[in-house]
């Protein structure tokens, strides 16, 4: 199957595609001077003073004010480089997201395979999936959700996913984790039957991911297993 | 009719409300932080209500096709509360917020010390961060207490041209116009003003920095104000260029000097993956 990312469209399509410095490279070539050249003090001062400083430290002034600065269609390709420049760890990544607009705390959520090798942030997709904000929905099931979630938080985040619209294609490492997974199959085929009696239309996604729970269908292709893992 | 409503409490409106304003034509809101009718008792609980204000409430807007922004700051309300008041603390963190336009609503509720003190303090700090400040005018004793909030305004570095003085009437109105200040004007359907009064007060003031806000909240109050005022100016002989002007063009021209207004629902969270299912799916 080819691999699909709801971000496969827009101008800085999917901060989690791809390499730090890919992405600062692409995402470069789209801003206008004034923003790339905010940008690029803002990732210089990042990596000068990471960590904490004060009450505030001026990295994360920064990712604060990247929407305003690069625009917001730009502003989650920002944020993930910002904190990347700057390090972020466990503490810092869970301080910034638990003070963050819902924008901030999505990029926070990109950012996190790039940054926290283990589970410790799981916390964080977590909160995440408990919001009904889809954009945050959509954010917390990435790369760092197909790499740490256990298995039935992952079911119910599959399921989430149909429920509140965000499109599965979303979900990272899809096909490797639903294959052969007959409880994740049981769940669909609930759904579906009580969509069907309400008279209410089964989402087509659910279907997808239906067929990717047959213990027997094909492995992905070599290089789409794991689309997002090329992340550093 | 293309309507900005610059004073909203959308956290206490349905979303049948959303659907209400987006077919009267509301485009987009300003939602200043103020008293949720209980009073709070711990700074934790404004930091939820602003993020809230943050994440939530644009999301939900945006939904409906509405963009919306924050005011944030301690109101004068739970100023005199010293259990609040090391909000203030904690505001410069959440003053740099893209989403965040303006300080407010500040000014004064009942004219005490602590309420100067928090005034005058945000006033500064709307200042340190280039926003312009929303300062409502109290309901009680309200002449003296614009004459007050208008000394303080002038004694601090904020320049009148980026404070929006609310809740202006027939009382307060030429005082508020004489000090360079916008002047905003909430429109409700027992209290403060009405769509006829306020048609009168601009063809006595004209419409240059006039704001019109349903300020519509938890109490007794209708998020459709804005449009029965642009109505009203039109059957009264004000031109569609008028009521642009203050429905529209003088709220973005305020909230504009923020230099984070963005207008273009499309850019915010609801629509990010570039997928309308996104939209109607929560």
């Amino acid at each position: 199957m080819t691999p699909l990312h709801p971000d496969t469209d827009s101008p800085t399509a999917g901060p989690l595609l791809t390499t730090p410095s890919a992405l600062r490279a692409r995402l470069a070539a789209r801003l206008t001077d004034a923003a790339r050249s905010w940008l690029d003090r803002a990732l210089d001062e990042a990596a000068a003073h990471p960590g904490t400083h004060g009450p505030i430290s001026v990295w994360e002034l920064r990712l604060a004010e990247a929407g305003r600065r690069c625009g917001p269609e730009h502003a989650d390709a920002a944020r993930v480089l910002i904190l990347h420049a700057a390090r972020a760890d466990t503490e810092a990544v869970t301080r910034v997201y638990r003070q963050g607009t819902g924008p901030e705390r999505r990029a926070v959520l990109h950012a996190l395979p790039h940054l926290v090798p283990g589970p410790d942030a799981l916390p964080l997709v977590e909160d995440a999936l408990r919001a009904n904000d889809t954009g945050l929905v959509a954010a917390a099931v990435g790369p760092y959700a197909a790499r740490h979630l256990d298995a039935h938080q992952w079911r119910h985040a599959v399921l989430k996913c149909l429920f509140t619209g965000v499109p599965v294609t979303a979900v990272a490492d899809l096909a490797r984790r639903a294959r052969g997974d007959a409880e994740l199959a049981r769940m669909l085929g609930d759904y579906a039957a009580e969509r069907t009696a309400a008279g209410r239309p089964v989402p087509e996604d659910l279907y997808r991911v239906l067929a990717l729970t047959e213990a027997g269908s094909p492995p992905p292709p070599p290089g789409a297993a794991d689309p997002h893992g090329k992340e550093s | 009719m293309r309507i900005f409503d610059p004073h909203i409490h959308m956290t206490s409106r349905t979303t049948d409300d959303y659907e209400a304003m987006y077919a009267a034509g509301v485009r987009a809101v300003v939602e200043p932080s103020f008293w949720l009718g209980q009073p709070r008792t711990s700074p934790a609980t404004f930091f939820d209500y602003f993020d809230s204000l943050l994440g939530w409430e644009p999301f939900r807007a945006a939904q409906y096709g509405i963009a919306h922004h924050c005011a944030l700051a301690l109101n004068p309300k739970e100023a005199n509360d010293p259990r609040c008041r090391p909000v203030l603390d904690e505001l410069p963190r959440y003053l740099v917020k893209d989403q965040v336009v303006a300080v407010g609503e500040i000014g004064y509720d009942s004219m005490t010390p602590a309420e100067d003190t928090a005034l005058a303090a945000q006033l500064q700090l709307a200042a340190d961060h280039d926003l312009p400040a929303l300062v409502h005018t109290p309901h009680r004793d309200k002449a003296a207490g614009l004459r007050r909030t208008l000394d303080v305004v002038r004694e601090s570095t904020l320049p009148p041209e980026r404070v929006l003085v609310d809740h202006l009437n027939e009382t307060t109105v030429k005082e508020a116009k004489d000090s360079g200040c916008w002047l905003g004007f909430s429109v409700y359907p027992d209290t403060k003003m009405d769509e006829e009064r306020m048609v009168a007060i601009l063809r006595a003031y004209g419409p240059e920095q006039v704001l019109v806000n349903s300020a519509a909240d938890w109490g007794r109050s209708d998020p459709l104000k804005t449009r029965g005022v642009g109505d009203l100016m039109l059957a009264e002989g004000f031109t569609e260029d008028e009521v642009e002007r203050v429905l529209w063009h003088n709220p973005v021209a305020f909230y504009g000097l923020s230099g984070r207004l963005n207008l273009d629902v499309g850019g915010t969270d609801a629509t990010h993956e570039g997928n309308s299912i996104l939209r109607g799916g929560a």
